[in-house]
C-alpha cells in the first residue's frame, strides 16, 4: 500500500529547538529507518510533540539540520501524513474531507472518489460517507483523519499522541488502523505517554527526557531492562505496580 | 479575482446602460425650491411633454452654482441674481433667464419679543431684533436665501459680522433644519414661503413680517456652458429652460399651491 | 419612482450590492492576511481595523470628487447615480468585511494550520479553505457591513443627490422628512429601516444555526 517515495531514511543531527527563551529540544541526534515502528515515549512536557513536528516539517529547528535521504521540499512532504491528537477535520462530508486531500496531492480527479472511497472501506467508515465530518464521534472522527492520511499513500505516518483523547474501546479500533498502516509497509513513527499503547503497537522505542534522547532500544529490551536511570523511573512512574 | 472584477464591470456597464436608455438631465437647484415640493408638480408635466427626466440635485444657491462650474450639472436653477449674473459674466453659464419669483417671510416666536410682528417693513423689523438682541437664526450656508439675509442686514445699516452676539445663531445648514433649530429656539428666521407652508414642525412660530418689496425673491435659470464642459447635455437642457420660460411652463408654475395658496409668481420676459 | 416600496427597494439593492462586491474583495483580503506572513504585517492589520470606523461623509466627499466631472473619473458620468451609492458603500463596508474576517479566519487558522500545511495547503489556498469552512460565522461579518451600509446616510447623500425618484434611499429620505419638519414621517421611516435590518439580522442568524445543526 504504501508508496516508495524513498525519502527515508530521515537523519537528525545535533538538532535543537528553542521558544519563548526556552530550549525544548536539547540536541538530538538520530536516525529514522524504514521497517520498524517508531514509538517516540516520554512524560509530558518532554519535547515528543516538539520533536514530532520538527520531524514532519512543521517547525524549524533553531540549529542542527534535519535532512530526508531524497531532496526537493515537494517530494518530502508528499511522502509524509501526519495524525494529530484532535483530528481537524473540515465542515464537509467525510468523504469530501479526503477527497479535499486528495486534490491538494494532485490526484487526477477521475480517480479521486475510488481511492476515498478504498480508504474509508479501509477503516470502516464507508457507510458514513456522506455524513457531515464534524457530527462524527470522536473516535470516528480520528479515524477519518486516519483514512485520510490512507488515502495518501505515505511512505511515513506520524502520529502525535493519536489516542489521548479516546475512550478505550475507540483507542482499540485507533490501534487496529495502525497495525493495519504497518503490517502494509509504512513506516510508523509515533509518540504516546501510554506504555502499554507503545508494547501493543511499537517495535522500538526512542526514549525522550528533557529535550534529549536519553535511550533508543528495541521495545521488548526497553521495557525489560532499560539502561538509562530516567527510563527506569519513567516506566516505574508511568506503572506504579510495576 | 479576476472574476471580481468582472462581475463588478459587468454590473456597472448594466446599470449605465439602463440609465442611458433614459434620458436625462441633472438640474442643479436649491433646497428650498426642491422642499417646497414644486419640482413634484411641475417635472412629471415636462417629462410626459418632452420624454426628459429633469434629476433635481437639490443644494445651497452657492453649491449649485459650484456644481455647474464643475460640470457636474447641465442646467442651474437657483434665486441669488447677482450670483448668477457672475456666474455668467465668469464664462461658467451661457444666459440667464427669469423665471418666477417668490418672496421670503420672517417668522417668529408668538411671543414676539422683539415687537415686530404684523409690521410691513423688513429693515425695522431687523434693526429692533438687532436692539432687543432677540434669537435669531440664520442659514449662513451661502444659499439664496443666506445672501438675501445678509442683504438686508447691510439695507438697516447693521455690519452683521461684526454686531453678532449669541442671540444670532449661524446653523450653517438648510432652510428645513434652520427652521428646526428656530422651532425649537424660538427664535426668528428668515424663510420663502414655499418653505414655511410645507413646514410642519412650526411650534410657536407665526409669520411675523411680510409683504414688504425688499423680500421678493427672484428665480433664474441657466445652461451650463458647454464650450467650457463637452459633456453638458444642451439640446435638452434648452429644451427645459424653453419649456420654463413658454406659456405651458410658466402656467404649471402658477398652478402650484399650498392649501389653496399659490407660491411662485411666473415672470418669464419674452 | 415615488412609493415608499420603491424606496425601500432602491435601499436594499444598494446596500446589498455593495456589500456583494465588499465580500468578493473583502473575504479573500482578509483571510490571505490573517494567513500570510510578510513585513508590514502588523501595521497592515492595524490600519484595516481603523478603516472600519471611516467615517461616511468623508468617504461621500472622496468618491464625488473621484467621480465629479471636474474629478479623475468624471468620464464615466457616474455621479448622481446608484452606481455612484454603490461605489461609495462597498468603499466603507470592504474594512469591516475584512477585518473581522481577519479575526475570524485568524483564530481558525490556529486550530486549523498545522493540519493544512501537513496536507500540503497554503497561503491562498489555505486561506480560501478556511474561508468557505468557517462560512457561516463569516455571515456575521457580512451582516455587519449590510447594517452599516443600510444605516449611512453621509456618502450617499453626497455622491447620490438624492434625487426625488432616482437616487433617493430610506436613510437620504429620513434626512429629508426631518429638514421639511416632518417628523412623524420620518419617525415612521425610522422604524421601518430598523425592522428591516432586525428582520434581516435574524434571517441570517436562522440560517447559521440550522447550517451548525446539519454540518457540526
Amino acid at each position: 500500500m504504501s508508496a516508495t517515495h524513498g525519502i527515508l531514511p530521515l537523519a537528525l543531527r545535533e538538532v535543537r529547538f528553542s521558544a519563548g527563551g526556552r530550549s525544548i529540544i536539547d540536541g538530538i541526534s538520530a536516525e529514522i529507518a524504514p521497517g520498524p515502528a517508531t514509538i517516540i515515549l516520554g512524560a509530558n512536557g518532554a519535547g515528543k510533540s516538539v520533536l514530532m513536528r520538527l520531524m514532519h516539517g512543521l517547525l524549524q529547528p533553531t540549529s542542527g539540520r534535519i535532512s530526508w535521504h531524497l531532496p526537493g521540499e515537494e517530494r518530502v512532504r508528499r511522502g509524509q501524513a501526519m495524525v494529530f491528537q484532535r483530528p481537524v477535520l473540515l465542515r464537509r462530508s467525510a468523504l469530501a474531507n479526503i477527497l479535499y486531500a486528495l486534490d491538494l496531492a494532485r490526484v487526477p480527479a477521475a480517480e479521486r472518489e475510488r481511492q476515498a472511497m478504498d480508504a474509508l472501506r479501509e477503516v470502516g467508515l464507508a457507510d458514513v460517507a456522506h455524513r457531515p465530518a464534524r457530527v462524527l464521534s470522536g473516535g470516528e472522527q480520528q479515524r477519518l483523519a486516519l483514512a485520510r492520511a490512507w488515502a495518501l499513500h505515505p511512505e511515513v505516518l506520524f502520529l502525535d499522541e493519536p489516542t489521548a483523547n479516546l475512550d478505550p474501546g475507540a483507542a482499540r479500533e485507533i490501534e487496529n488502523v495502525i497495525k493495519a498502516f504497518d503490517a502494509s509497509g509504512t513506516k510508523i513513527v509515533m509518540s504516546t505517554h501510554n506504555l502499554g499503547q507503545a508494547r501493543r503497537l511499537g517495535d522500538e522505542v526512542l526514549f525522550i527526557h528533557q529535550g534529549r534522547l536519553a535511550e533508543r532500544a528495541p521495545v521488548e529490551v526497553f521495557f525489560r531492562q532499560p539502561a538509562s536511570a530516567e527510563a527506569a523511573a519513567f516506566i516505574k512512574g508511568e506503572t506504579p505496580w510495576a | 479575482m479576476g472574476v471580481t472584477r468582472f462581475v463588478f464591470a459587468l454590473s456597472l456597464c448594466v446599470s449605465c446602460s439602463l440609465e442611458a436608455q433614459q434620458r436625462f438631465i441633472t438640474v442643479a437647484s436649491t433646497t428650498s425650491t426642491e422642499q417646497s415640493g414644486l419640482f413634484r408638480h411641475l417635472l412629471p408635466i415636462f417629462e410626459s411633454k418632452s420624454g426628459i427626466q429633469a434629476r433635481v440635485v437639490a443644494l445651497g444657491t452657492g453649491q449649485a452654482l459650484d456644481m455647474g462650474r464643475r460640470g457636474d450639472a447641465d442646467v442651474v436653477f437657483v434665486h441669488a441674481k447677482p450670483l448668477e449674473e457672475k456666474f455668467v459674466a465668469e464664462g461658467s453659464g451661457v444666459r440667464r433667464f427669469e423665471v418666477m419669483y417668490n418672496d421670503f417671510v420672517l417668522v417668529g416666536p408668538k411671543s414676539d419679543p422683539a415687537k415686530v410682528s404684523g409690521s410691513k417693513d423688513i429693515v425695522a423689523a431687523l434693526q429692533k431684533i438687532r436692539g432687543a438682541q432677540a434669537a435669531f437664526a440664520s442659514r449662513g450656508d451661502k444659499s439664496g436665501t443666506h445672501f438675501a439675509e445678509l442683504e438686508l442686514w447691510k439695507a438697516a445699516g447693521i455690519d452683521i459680522a461684526k454686531d453678532k452676539g449669541p442671540w444670532y445663531r449661524d446653523t450653517g445648514s438648510g432652510m428645513g433644519p434652520t427652521l428646526n433649530t428656530a422651532s425649537g429656539m424660538n427664535a426668528y428666521a428668515l424663510t420663502d414661503r414655499g418653505t414655511w407652508l410645507s413646514f410642519k414642525n412650526r411650534g410657536e412660530l407665526i409669520i411675523s413680517v411680510e409683504g414688504d418689496q425688499r423680500l421678493f425673491n427672484q428665480y433664474g435659470v441657466i445652461l451650463v456652458n458647454p464650450a467650457k464642459h463637452a459633456h453638458v447635455k444642451k439640446e435638452m437642457g434648452q429644451t427645459f429652460i424653453d419649456w420654463l420660460i413658454s406659456p405651458e411652463g410658466q402656467n404649471a408654475i402658477a398652478a402650484y399651491k399650498i392649501g389653496g395658496e399659490q407660491l411662485f409668481f411666473p415672470n418669464a420676459d419674452r | 419612482m415615488h412609493t415608499l416600496g420603491e424606496i425601500v427597494l432602491l435601499s436594499l439593492a444598494v446596500s446589498l450590492s455593495a456589500v456583494l462586491f465588499a465580500a468578493l474583495i473583502g473575504l479573500p483580503l482578509g483571510a490571505a492576511i490573517a494567513v500570510g506572513r510578510f513585513p508590514g504585517r502588523r501595521a497592515l492589520i492595524v490600519l484595516l481595523n481603523a478603516l472600519m470606523g471611516l467615517p461616511p461623509v468623508v468617504v461621500g466627499l472622496l468618491v464625488y470628487l473621484l467621480l465629479s466631472r471636474a474629478g479623475p473619473l468624471g468620464e464615466l458620468g457616474l455621479l448622481f447615480t446608484p452606481p455612484a451609492m454603490v461605489v461609495a458603500q462597498t468603499i466603507l463596508v470592504l474594512p469591516i468585511i475584512a477585518a473581522l474576517c481577519r479575526q475570524s479566519v485568524e483564530d481558525a487558522w490556529v486550530e486549523y494550520e498545522e493540519q493544512l500545511r501537513s496536507l500540503g495547503a497554503h497561503g491562498l489556498r489555505a486561506a480560501l479553505t478556511l474561508v468557505w469552512d468557517i462560512r457561516f460565522s463569516l455571515v456575521t461579518a457580512v451582516l455587519a457591513g449590510l447594517g452599516r451600509a443600510l444605516a449611512e446616510v453621509g456618502a450617499v447623500i453626497i455622491v447620490g443627490g438624492n434625487i426625488d425618484g432616482v437616487t433617493r434611499v430610506m436613510t437620504t429620505t429620513i434626512a429629508l422628512e426631518t429638514s421639511k419638519g416632518d417628523l412623524p414621517l420620518a419617525l415612521s421611516l425610522g422604524f421601518i429601516l430598523i425592522a428591516l435590518v432586525i428582520l434581516l439580522n435574524a434571517a441570517a442568524h436562522l440560517i447559521k444555526e440550522a447550517a451548525q445543526r446539519r454540518y457540526g
